[in-house]
């Protein structure tokens, strides 16, 4: 995956450059918002992540330039302002997410991954999901693993689309809030842990290969271990 | 100018208040320039009042003459008539001798005086009959002093003529009367007006200097510091008032960030502190790469309880200054209850307690998804965390919403130890914990930010016994819920019906009617 980072601070550019190197990346650096959009507009890029405030033209107006422009490269916002209405703010401008400062890099990392896929699969979203032996059938709402029927709640069962929906991926705790809750905030707690660990006694009990797998110091990823 | 001894020795004050500055000041001011064109207005007026009364009276003295000189005229015409030219000079002779007499004159056609008492004429006077204004000279008195009269000249048969007047000197004396007495007016009008303008301007410039001084002191540093009120209700007092009430708030502000400069000194210090010291006994201390790593792990689980303190006490911040800005939208509020309740049963069910929800339908508010979730998620997780029952209680937290009369309802009740009536306003207050709570994990802000989100939508929180354990109640403006329709969605208006507006100016940048995001 190519990816650009915006970012004026250049310690803090370093580091996500080598972070993203060191995960399989190759990302490129821009110290300043128009540098940015020259950049951003040679295209090639599979992500944008860009700093709100920059020099010479602000995270925002950068999305949306490029937005008018018609490209629609998925851009990451990240932001020291974590005001309530940041977040609508940027997606507004046509920021795909928003991540407030500080931020953990597993973080950045999974959403970033999560965009990238979601550049390159179909407009529309398929009707079944299989990882493995697990089935899910979006439209009839059906779970099976290994041709038998799990029962799940209504909540449990889209929380578990969205973990197979971004299968061989990390998704944290706050992706998993945002996209199964629609809640953007801190629960404090460990409320999501608790969620999967119901999830997976239902999904994963009795069986010799888990499906949910914990990632430490990130999230939860949905993979099939057996091949 | 009492305050110049106050505040010249005073370093507070920016520039001081000399009574030089008194006067150019004075001139300037609004009491100064309106009692001014008063003054204009009231000596036009005056001036106007007695050009009319004198020109009255000199209409009124003189018609009284005419009518005089009418009358002698008809007595003498009848002298005349009765008597030739003869009789009349005799008439006229005596006459002229009385004491206060008329004005007569009896000439030849030539203009060779015959009879009267008038000595000089202006020339050719007689030449013009009917009635003339002149001056003349009395032959009885002294010769030096001419006067002024009203005269009507005849044309007697055989070319003789006949003057009769009256002087006017009466009629001079009250225009010079009148005269003196509009000089006088003017003159005490122009003083009394400038003696009224320069005591009222005083006294409001001194209110307003005295303002201007409490202001700099307050801008000084001096929080404490308010304007004084004279308790006439005037403007001015209104405006201290206002005044006032806005330096109060102001001072709560900066009390309450005071505090979370002060707080956040305190206890980000001690994880922080912790957070060292991990990392230096990991340095000094770890042999293998495991134990390094664990260290770290350690250390950045530290750093986020740290990021995550930060960003409650910024939150709390904000909601406490009222910025959140186009982001107040019509929610059902049953369905983030609802939510919120089922995202929280698993870990009630985990802690050993129920979790049970009597939540009305339909329940609609004005505000902040996110923040209104936050706030009861908050709660709910108190609720969990300290909810916990004594030997032989109920082990049930009940999440409830309903709506009375034009508000919505919504509590948090556990059957924990609750929280004795002393503390409860003080556990609103931001990393207050009660002592049972402290070996609990927390850093005392979760009840604050959710005073400060109910506060910021116009509601109020309370803490109540639940006999035993606490309810937290929170009351929200009710409005009409937004449709379920999901074809409904899309740019709605807000019903403003019900929906009060949020309260003080700190809201004033969430006017209801917002855009739905």
């Amino acid at each position: 995956m190519r990816l650009l980072i915006v970012e004026d601070d250049a310690e803090a550019a370093a580091y996500l450059t080598k972070a993203f190197r060191e995960a399989g990346h190759v990302a490129d650096h821009a110290g300043d918002g128009l540098e940015g959009y020259a950049m951003a507009e040679g295209g090639g890029y599979d992500v944008l992540v860009v700093d709100r405030m920059l020099p010479r033209l602000d995270g925002l107006s950068l999305i949306r330039s490029l937005r008018e422009q018609k490209d629609a490269t998925p851009a990451l916002i990240l932001s020291a302002l974590a005001q309530v209405d940041d977040r609508v703010k940027g997606l507004r401008a046509g920021g795909d997410d928003y991540l407030p400062k500080p931020y953990a890099f597993s973080e950045l990392l999974a959403r970033v991954e999560v965009l990238a896929r979601r550049r390159g699969a179909p407009a529309s979203e398929p009707t079944t999901y299989r990882v493995g032996d697990l089935d899910l059938d979006r439209l009839a709402h059906r779970v099976t693993r290994g041709g038998t029927e799990i029962l799940l709640q209504p909540r449990e069962f889209r929380l578990l689309e969205y973990l197979m929906k971004h299968a061989g991926q990390v998704v944290t705790r706050t992706m998993l809030l945002e996209n199964v809750w629609d809640y953007h905030f801190d629960p404090q707690t460990n409320v999501i842990d608790v969620h999967v660990s119901r999830l997976r006694a239902k999904v994963d009990k009795g069986f010799e290969h888990p499906m949910i797998h914990t990632i430490r110091g990130a999230g939860y990823m949905v993979r099939d271990t057996q091949r | 100018m009492t305050r110049n001894a106050d505040t010249a020795g005073a370093p507070v004050t920016g520039s001081p208040r000399p009574a030089q500055r008194f006067l150019p000041n004075l001139f300037r001011t609004t009491a100064f320039k309106l009692t001014a064109v008063y003054l204009v207005v009231f000596a036009l007026f005056a001036g106007l009042l007695l050009g009319y009364v004198a020109w009255n009276a000199k209409r009124l003295l003189d018609d009284q003459i005419r009518s005089t000189i009418d009358a002698e005229i008809q007595g003498l015409a009848e002298q005349q008539r009765l008597g030739g030219i003869r009789r009349l000079v005799n008439v006229i002779e005596r006459r002229s001798r009385a004491p206060g007499a008329s004005l007569y004159l009896v000439t030849t056609p030539v203009g060779e005086r015959i009879a009267g008492n008038v000595e000089a004429l202006p020339p050719g006077t007689l030449d013009r009959p009917g009635e003339t204004e002149i001056e003349y000279a009395r032959s009885s008195d002294a010769v030096d002093k001419p006067g002024r009269a009203i005269v009507r000249i005849f044309m007697l048969p055989n070319g003789f003529r006949l003057l009769v007047g009256r002087d006017v000197e009466e009629r001079e004396r009250l225009g010079i009367v009148i005269r003196r007495a509009a000089g006088w007016s003017l003159l005490l009008v122009f003083v009394l007006g400038c003696f009224a303008s320069w005591f009222v301007a005083r006294r409001v410039l001194k209110r307003i200097d005295d303002m201007t001084d409490t202001a700099q002191s307050i801008m000084a540093g001096d929080l404490k510091g308010r304007l004084a009120i004279s308790g006439t209700g005037d403007e001015l007092d209104r405006l201290a008032l206002n005044l006032n009430a806005m330096l109060e708030r102001i001072g709560e502000l900066m009390a309450g960030m005071q505090q979370v400069s002060d707080n956040v000194a305190h206890d980000l210090k001690t994880p922080l502190t912790r957070l060292r010291n991990r990392a230096e006994e990991a340095l000094r201390t770890a042999r293998s790469p495991d134990e390094l790593r664990a260290a770290l792990d350690g250390s950045i689980d530290e750093a986020d309880n740290l990021i995550r303190v930060f960003n409650a006490l910024l939150m709390i911040a904000r909601l406490e200054t009222g910025r959140i800005q186009d982001s107040m939208d019509r929610l059902d509020l049953s369905e983030i209850v609802s939510g919120m309740a089922e995202l929280y049963e698993p870990l009630a069910e985990e802690a050993g307690l129920s979790l049970v929800t009597n939540v009305a339908p339909g329940l609609g508010v004005l505000g902040n998804r996110e923040l209104i979730g936050q706030a009861l998620a908050n709660l709910i997780d108190n609720a969990l965390k300290y909810g916990q029952p004594a030997e032989g209680g109920h082990p049930v937290v009940t999440v409830a919403a309903q709506q009375i009369d034009g508000e919505v309802l919504l509590s948090v009740a556990d059957h924990g130890p609750g929280i004795p009536e002393q503390d409860r306003s003080r556990v609103l207050d931001r990393f207050v914990r009660l002592d049972a709570s402290r070996s609990k994990p927390g850093f005392g802000l979760g009840l604050s930010l959710a005073a400060g989100v109910v506060r910021l939508h116009a509601g109020q929180l309370r803490l109540e016994d639940n006999a035993p354990g606490l309810r937290v109640v929170i009351t929200l403006p009710a409005i009409a819920a937004p449709a379920l329709d999901p074809a409904a969605a899309g740019p709605k208006t807000v019903d403003m019906k019900g929906s009060p507006l949020l309260p003080g100016s700190t809201s004033a940048s969430n006017p209801v009617g917002l855009p739905s995001l």
